[in-house]
Parts: structure tokens; C-alpha cells; sequence
């Protein structure tokens, strides 16, 4: 049985995943990349308020392909992008209380030491499959910040059932990431190593 | 007298443009599936294999359903091989090319992901203009068009480094190898590796971004070089990162080397990623 996780995310939720488990998302989830990030951080700075409470939030690293029909936004296709720009945001985006974040090519030290101290999890979505994860996303209620542009707005999908998502990184300290960037460099150690 | 130049109407180009914008992004190209597939048969990760069959498979509805296979349709890239014999007519050949981007992305509901000033406004064009357009003028009454869509993910993982000749082969080698590890999962492995030796620091990157027009599985017409691409290949299936970045042989589907002649003291190297979509297409007017 797939294993399918609910939005708002629980503390109980995030801390039994650990790394190389397989979960699906159900509920809402916001889109953010670099300008929204960028906007986030600004209102905070004047303190100004969010269009959203991202206690509990998935947060999925993405812009996505939508269109503007009679009957509302229709999502066209939907993929991860590189998760590593919004490194700068790991500390903020934990204080927001965002359980999940949801990527691909995953994070590195300061989202990994948030990731222990506000009980948050790295899910990867299959990149370049955009085809394929659009289905999992039953509509778009709203979308915030449109004046960024189609993929930097803030979107709010409803997800029937959103996956498969890897855990990549857990909030245990533990990232696949890590233990194959390990691996890749004794290859090249190996390989190349001075005679 | 030699024959009168062919006149080509630039209309021509905006179609062509439009239709390949549309027809790259929906359709990964052949030599990328066929890498897929024989992927899938070699690859030892269990999680290596499901990622590849799934990506088999958003392929096919992608190209099945008429939808982007990623949502990341990139920045036009249009190369132009301009037929010396030829006289464009109709309009100017760069505002034909951007009118087909325009067209392209908006008829193929394909996303706009260009900014018009890097580092200060970053607001979005709308139309996915510039194109990002090389013209070179070769022998003979064709026009050959090529459209890739380069996507942000794997264009970021890129790398340049002026190294001279004393690394030779095994300087090069280490480069590229080093600089796909780098990449690690960022570029959405398995990846296609375009590289570029030789030339000078603005024309090696050209070079590593044409390497990756050429379909994956053919090989440099030079034996040394084809030799050198089968090695990177074989080195860089050694790394371990795999699809998705979750471990395997498959990180690579193939290496494309481009050369050209530098100067004594130089040996410039650069690398750029395809991501397995890597969406490009070519038609002679």
C-alpha cells in the first residue's frame, strides 16, 4: 500500500519518515522558488503578512506550466526545480513551521542542521517528469505574487495524491545526497589520484 | 556568374521556429529514448531502474498527450547554419526567430522563463524572448535550423576551466569528471555531457553547448576523440550518482566531445549539461 501523508503536516508525521522512504502528499501545497522566497523574506523583514500559513506547510520547490480558462487556472505540467538556490532560506523557512519541502538535487549543511532543529523533511520529486507528477494534483485553488511571473508566483495546488516522493533527507540529520557525493568523490580519488 | 542567391522568406523561419519550440519540448528526442531503454536493461540499482522506467514513462505521455515533458521549456536556443548563397527576404532574420519563440511558447502552452535584466529587476519577458541565437555562414543554398530549449537546472551545473597543455588527457579528463560529480543530482541525471577542448574561453563554451545538438549515441568522427567520449562515458557511469541522483551506473547517457584549435600556451575545456529531456530539433529550409 502506497503510503500517503496529509497536509497540515504533524511533528508526529515528519519525525518516523527517515531517508529512502517513499510517501505520496495529499492536500494542500504551495509552490515557492527564488522570488517568492525573496518576497517571503521581505514582508518578514517589514513586517508585513503572509498570504498563507505555512504551519504545517509542504512548500514544493516548482514552477509550474498553467493556463487561465473561463472556469479558473487549469495546471498544464509540474516538476521540481533545483532545491539548492533557496539554501539561504533554510533558518526562515523553518521558523514558518514548513514540515515538508518538496525538490529536487536536495539541500545542503544549514537546511540539514533546520531540518533537525524544526523537525523538517526533504522530499525529491522525480525531476524532468513533469508530465507525470501533474497528475497527482487534483486542482489549483489560488495562486498569490502573480505579478513574479508564472513560475515565481505562489501557487496553491490541491493534491489528490502527489508522488511518489523520496525522502531524501530526514530530520534525523541523514541525506542521500551526502552519503553519494561521498561515494562520487572516492571514485574520483581513485581515478585521478596523483601518481 | 554563378547561379543567382536563393531567396528565402524569413516567414519561413518564424513557422519553422514555432513548430520546433513546440515539437522539442514535447517530444525528447529519439537518441535520448533509445539511451533510456538500454539504461533500464543495464542498470543495477533496483531505485535506478524504477526512475528510468518512470521517466520512460512521462516521456510517452509527453509526447502521447502533447504536454511539455518538463516544465522547465528553458530559453530558446537557436542555431542558425546560413547557406552563403542565401538571401533572407521578407524581414530581419533575428525578429523572424524571436517571432517564432513568441509564437512557439504561447501556442504550446510552453513556460516563460527569461528575465530581462539579470542581476537588478529580473521580471519576466512573457514570451520567452531573446532567443539566445549563433548564426554561422557556410558554404551552399540551405538553411539549417536547430532549436534547443535549455533548461535552467543543468545550464547551472556548467563549468569552464583554461587549463594548459601539460594537463593533456588526463587534466581533461579529471575536469569533466569532477565537474559531473560537482553536478551531483542538480542536473537531473542521467545526464547528457557536452563537452568542448580547444578554441578560446568565449568559443570552448559554444563548442560544449553545440556538443549536445549532436544525438545521443553517435560519436566525434575523430577516433581520439570518439575514443576519449566512450572513456568519460565509462568513468563517469563510475561515480555512483545515478538517476535522480539516488545511486546507479546510469549518471551519464552520453559524453559529446567538439574540438577546435587553440593557441600553443591554451587548453580550454568546458562542460554543459543536458538534463534526459534535453529537447532540441533540427529542419534544412
Amino acid at each position: 500500500m502506497d503510503r500517503v501523508i496529509e497536509t497540515p503536516l504533524t511533528a508526529d508525521d515528519i519525525s518516523c519518515l527517515k531517508i529512502g522512504d517513499v510517501v505520496y502528499l495529499k492536500g494542500i501545497i504551495y509552490t515557492s522558488r527564488d522570488m517568492a522566497h525573496m518576497t517571503i523574506k521581505d514582508k518578514l523583514d517589514k513586517g508585513q503578512s503572509l498570504p498563507v500559513d505555512f504551519r504545517g506547510a509542504a512548500v514544493f520547490h516548482a514552477g509550474p506550466v498553467v493556463r487561465k480558462t473561463d472556469t479558473g487556472w487549469k495546471l498544464g505540467v509540474i516538476g521540481p526545480t533545483s532545491s539548492i538556490r533557496m539554501e539561504p532560506y533554510a533558518e526562515m523557512v523553518g521558523e514558518l513551521g514548513v514540515k515538508a519541502i518538496i525538490g529536487k538535487g536536495g539541500m545542503h549543511d544549514k537546511s540539514r542542521d533546520a531540518f533537525q532543529r524544526y523537525g523538517q523533511v526533504y522530499l525529491q520529486a522525480a525531476p524532468g517528469c513533469a508530465a507525470l507528477l501533474a497528475d497527482g494534483i487534483e486542482k489549483i485553488e489560488e495562486v498569490h505574487w502573480f505579478d513574479l511571473g508564472m513560475p515565481e508566483a505562489l501557487w496553491v495546488l490541491k493534491a489528490k495524491k502527489f508522488g511518489p516522493l523520496v525522502v531524501a533527507m530526514d530530520s534525523r540529520g541523514n541525506s542521500i545526497y551526502q552519503d553519494i557525493r561521498n561515494k562520487a568523490q572516492e571514485t574520483i580519488d581513485l581515478l585521478y589520484r596523483p601518481a | 556568374m554563378g547561379k543567382p542567391a536563393k531567396e528565402l522568406d524569413v516567414s519561413e523561419i518564424t513557422k519553422a521556429v514555432r513548430r520546433m519550440c513546440i515539437s522539442a519540448n514535447y517530444n525528447v528526442p529519439d537518441g535520448s529514448i533509445q539511451a533510456l531503454k538500454k539504461a533500464l536493461e543495464t542498470e543495477e540499482s533496483g531505485v535506478g531502474r524504477e526512475v528510468l522506467a518512470r521517466i520512460l514513462e512521462n516521456h510517452r505521455i509527453a509526447r502521447e498527450e502533447c504536454l511539455a515533458a518538463c516544465q522547465d521549456t528553458g530559453v530558446a536556443m537557436v542555431f542558425v547554419e546560413a547557406g552563403q548563397d542565401v538571401r533572407f527576404v521578407g524581414g530581419e532574420l533575428y525578429d523572424a526567430i524571436n517571432e517564432g519563440v513568441r509564437q512557439g511558447y504561447r501556442d504550446g502552452y510552453l513556460r516563460n522563463s527569461v528575465v530581462t535584466d539579470p542581476l537588478f529587476e529580473r521580471v519576466n519577458t512573457g514570451d520567452n524572448t531573446p532567443a539566445f541565437i549563433y548564426v554561422d555562414i557556410v558554404p551552399g543554398r540551405d538553411v539549417k535550423i536547430t532549436v534547443a530549449a535549455k533548461g535552467g537546472g543543468a545550464e547551472n551545473m556548467s563549468g569552464l576551466r583554461m587549463l594548459t597543455p601539460a594537463a593533456g588527457v588526463e587534466g581533461i579528463k579529471q575536469f569533466v569528471v569532477e565537474q559531473v560529480a560537482n553536478a551531483g543530482p542538480n542536473p537531473c541525471p542521467p545526464v547528457v555531457v557536452g563537452v568542448g577542448i580547444g578554441g578560446t574561453f568565449d568559443r570552448v563554451a559554444v563548442l560544449a553547448k553545440k556538443a549536445l545538438l549532436r544525438s545521443v549515441g553517435s560519436h566525434n568522427p575523430h577516433p581520439m576523440y570518439a575514443k576519449l567520449e566512450a572513456e568519460l562515458l565509462e568513468e563517469i557511469n563510475k561515480l555512483g550518482i545515478g538517476p535522480q541522483g539516488f545511486g546507479g551506473r546510469t549518471t551519464a547517457l552520453g559524453v559529446n566531445i567538439e574540438f577546435a584549435p587553440c593557441h600553443i600556451a591554451s587548453l580550454p575545456v568546458a562542460v554543459n549539461l543536458n538534463c534526459h529531456v534535453g529537447p532540441h530539433e533540427s529542419v534544412i529550409l
